[in-house]
């Protein structure tokens, strides 16, 4: 047992954050909450290209490092704190790479892995429906073989950055007959394709955060299918549990946390600091203690990846756990700025920037995003402790 | 980073099992709940031989110079196995205490006794004021010759109706903090001891002390200057705790599960229903934030590096997710899990009586909240 980091992830965790803390400096960015989804920043990605600090886990020959999910770990777990907009290559990082890692062609490993790793190719996930939420496989967007392409018509939604992204990555029914989960398989598609359009969806913060994804008649070349035919369903799945996987849902309100920390110990109250009020200080502590035990979920999670293995269970756990911590710290936030915590960015008197706000209404959406809690515990109950299906 | 146990440990884990399986079922834990004495004199001499009493002391005190990480392995089997026995009294409470503080002399003295299974020790710190502050400690040992003489009363202290020896945290000075530790004979004229009534059984009693002498050689530590160390043992104990309930929650997590997949009502297995497999799935959370936690603290207080915040994120954490696992696990186990013909009842219990042991959820955010850097 060995709860330490080694020398060079101590190194690597340093490197970061002087990047980082360099970037601030020079004012590239503002720390955000859930920037790292909903800050598009090609420039800064290219940056963070250049150390290397993309595609960390994957084989030299496509450009990558071959280190740890551990490492890879340290690195997001510093961007989250910072609130850096890593949006444009944090799907691909995270899961596309490492699904087209293990089903990809040679040739698709070659064309994007490289690509994803020097910061040009970003993709969009196009996985659910308007009728196909947490019941994924009962997905209606039709793929049809026809002479070397695959022509998609369907509806996609809740697609982060489609406005911004040069790729998507789909899932399409491409046999009808066949039971629901075993007629699916994936695509990666340009999203420059005749055919495909988009409308925005405002998310209860008034961001563009997602987007509906329509295609008509949309020919994808057959070369863009990600693995076995109508094995896409099997394979999402396991792609999930990296989505799920990392402290994207624990640190993407991290700024917010530390303003909050900051505040209470600034704000004068009563003739004293408001941290010295007991009931205040409690309440920062209880969420520190819930941090400190999701942020070893999380590195257990990692270290299962590391294994070799995708961490369903475990990412269902860490995820689940998150979310209910993001949303916790995000009541505690406003019970403590009062009337305040309501004010949005910009508005004269708001308290940092209007992190609470936005954090409060958008942690309604994470319990719901990436497996709603629910699913969530079917998979922790079913999977991990084999209670028989419901 | 990695959370394998060694082989070694592995090893330990597997032969503290196996052992307790057969040594500790629960008729044994029953019948021990009535007991005067509260354990066997026979599986103790039967640990002590097995090297499971010695196993954290070094060689030179006739231990076998094991780390605290691997005797958090033994005591995480003695939760799961509900063992009744002064073993974290005598190991954790006081002789890690006098291998941390005692002089030479006195390490000489004591460790072999307790490694050999020989004397039991206890620990008597807590009073009826309660409160882990010097302030609450009102036994006074004042000094007559070459002795001092201690008075007061002491509550729950564990296992003290059958210990050979005491450490008695106790008052020598009228400055708040003029605390000092003595090793007191526990068969000493002037003592009286009372057990408690609990609902662990857990061999609580009230000791006290009306003009008990003791020898001024038999100071552990500093005169007067007791309270950091009395700080520490209580920390160290807290973390050893913690290691005893995860044996205990996983228990609860593995019992409740199966529960659920045999129990059948509606022509199913309960366990099919969504809410409680939500349930479980809530347990096994907590359960590995338990663990989690718990193995992190041990490793850094084993390896030596300061962990007060790893303390407290444990101690805080298995305080808040303990209940709520056992409002779930009676939950799920219905009207059985509340009569004394099922298990859980075991569980139940121990785990309440180990949160409150060595408590006080205020003292461990405040340690968090410094952590954090809140003034």
């Amino acid at each position: 047992m060995d709860f330490s980091f080694s020398k060079e992830q101590k190194k690597l965790r340093q490197e970061v954050r002087s990047f980082l803390e360099d970037e601030l400096a020079r004012e590239l960015w503002k720390p955000a909450c859930d920037a790292w989804i909903q800050a598009y920043d090609p420039a800064f990605t290219k940056r963070v290209a250049q150390r290397g600090w993309i595609g960390l886990t994957w084989p030299k020959e496509y450009g990558g490092q071959e280190r740890s999910f551990i490492d890879r770990l340290i690195v997001t777990e510093e961007m989250l704190r910072y609130g850096a907009p890593a949006a444009c290559h944090w799907f691909a990082d995270r899961q596309i790479g490492g699904s087209i890692l293990k089903y990809g062609s040679e040739e698709q490993k070659t064309e994007f892995l490289p690509k994803i790793i020097t910061g040009e190719i970003y993709v969009g996930l196009g996985m659910s429906e308007p009728e196909a939420g947490s019941d994924l496989a009962s997905l209606k967007t039709r793929a049809t073989e026809e002479n070397d392409c695959y022509v998609v018509n369907g509806q996609k939604t809740w697609t982060s950055g489609a406005w911004f992204t040069n790729y998507i990555y789909l899932l399409a029914r491409t046999d009808v007959d066949a039971p629901k989960h075993r007629g699916i398989s994936e695509f990666i598609v340009p999203m420059d394709l005749p055919g495909i359009s988009r409308i925005p969806m405002i998310d209860i913060t008034g961001t563009e955060a997602w987007n509906d994804v329509f295609f008509d008649n949309v020919r994808v070349p057959k070369i863009y299918m990600v693995g076995e035919k109508n094995k896409g369903f099997y394979h999402v799945l396991e792609q999930l549990a990296y989505e799920r996987g990392g402290m994207e849902r624990l640190m993407g309100n991290y700024p917010l946390f530390d303003a909050l920390i900051k505040f209470a110990k600034e704000t004068n109250y009563n003739g004293k600091a408001l941290s010295q009020d007991t009931m205040i200080r409690h309440k920062l502590a209880q969420l520190q203690v819930e941090f400190e035990v999701g942020r070893l979920f999380m590195y257990k999670v990692a270290m299962v990846m590391d294994e070799g293995r995708a961490p369903t269970v475990e990412a269902s756990m860490s995820k689940a756990y998150a979310t209910t911590f993001e949303q916790h710290l995000a009541n505690t936030a406003m019970e403590i700025l009062g009337p305040y915590g309501s004010l949005w960015a910009g508005s004269k008197y708001v308290p940092f920037e209007g992190l609470a706000a936005h954090s409060y209404l958008g942690s309604k959406g994470y319990s719901l995003q990436a497996g709603s809690t629910e699913i969530l515990k079917n998979i922790i109950a079913t999977r991990g402790l084999g209670l028989p299906a419901s | 980073m990695n959370l394998v146990l060694s082989e070694e440990q592995e090893m330990l884990r597997k032969a503290a099992r196996d052992l307790l399986e057969q040594r500790c079922p629960k008729s044994f834990v029953k019948q021990m709940e009535q007991d005067d004495k509260g354990y066997s004199p026979e599986l103790w001499e039967e640990m002590a031989n097995l090297g499971w009493i010695g196993l954290v002391f070094p060689e030179e005190y006739s231990g076998s110079g094991m780390s605290f990480l691997d005797l958090s392995v033994l005591l995480e089997e003695m939760g799961r196995a509900c063992l009744p026995a002064p073993f974290f009294s005598t190991v954790v409470l006081s002789g890690l205490s006098i291998l941390d503080i005692g002089s030479e002399e006195q390490k000489r003295q004591y460790l072999p006794e307790i490694a050999s299974g020989k004397a039991i020790f206890s620990l008597a710190l807590i009073e009826p004021a309660l409160g882990y502050e010097p302030k609450a400690i009102a036994v006074e040992a004042s000094p007559d010759g070459n002795a001092y003489v201690v008075n007061g009363t002491k509550l729950f202290v564990p296992y003290a109706n059958i210990a050979d020896c005491l450490l008695c945290v106790a008052r020598t000075s009228k400055q708040e903090q003029g605390i000092t530790i003595f090793l007191v004979d526990a068969k000493s004229p002037g003592i009286k001891y009372t057990a408690l009534e609990t609902m662990a059984h857990d061999k609580l009693c009230e000791v006290v002390f009306d003009q008990v002498r003791v020898p001024k050689e038999n100071i552990l530590g500093q005169l007067d200057k007791g309270w950091p160390e009395v700080e520490k043992i209580v920390k160290r104990s807290n973390v050893a705790k913690c290691c005893e309930i995860v044996g205990n929650l996983q228990w609860a997590l593995e019992d409740t599960v199966a529960y659920a997949k045999d129990r059948k009502q509606f022509d199913r297995p309960i366990g099919s229903f969504q809410i409680l497999q939500h349930y479980c799935a809530d347990i096994y959370t907590y359960v590995e934030g338990a663990k989690l936690s718990a193995y992190q603290a041990t490793w850094m207080l084993s390896n030596g590096f300061p962990c007060d915040k790893e303390i407290a994120v444990a101690k805080l954490w298995i305080t808040e997710a303990s209940p709520r696992i056992f409002n779930l696990a009676h939950q799920i186990h219905g009207a059985i899990g509340v009569t004394q013909e099922h298990d859980l009842h075991f569980y139940t219990t121990r785990a309440k009586a180990i949160e409150l042991g060595y408590d006080e959820a205020n003292l461990y955010r405040e340690m968090v909240a410094k952590e954090m850097g809140l003034a």
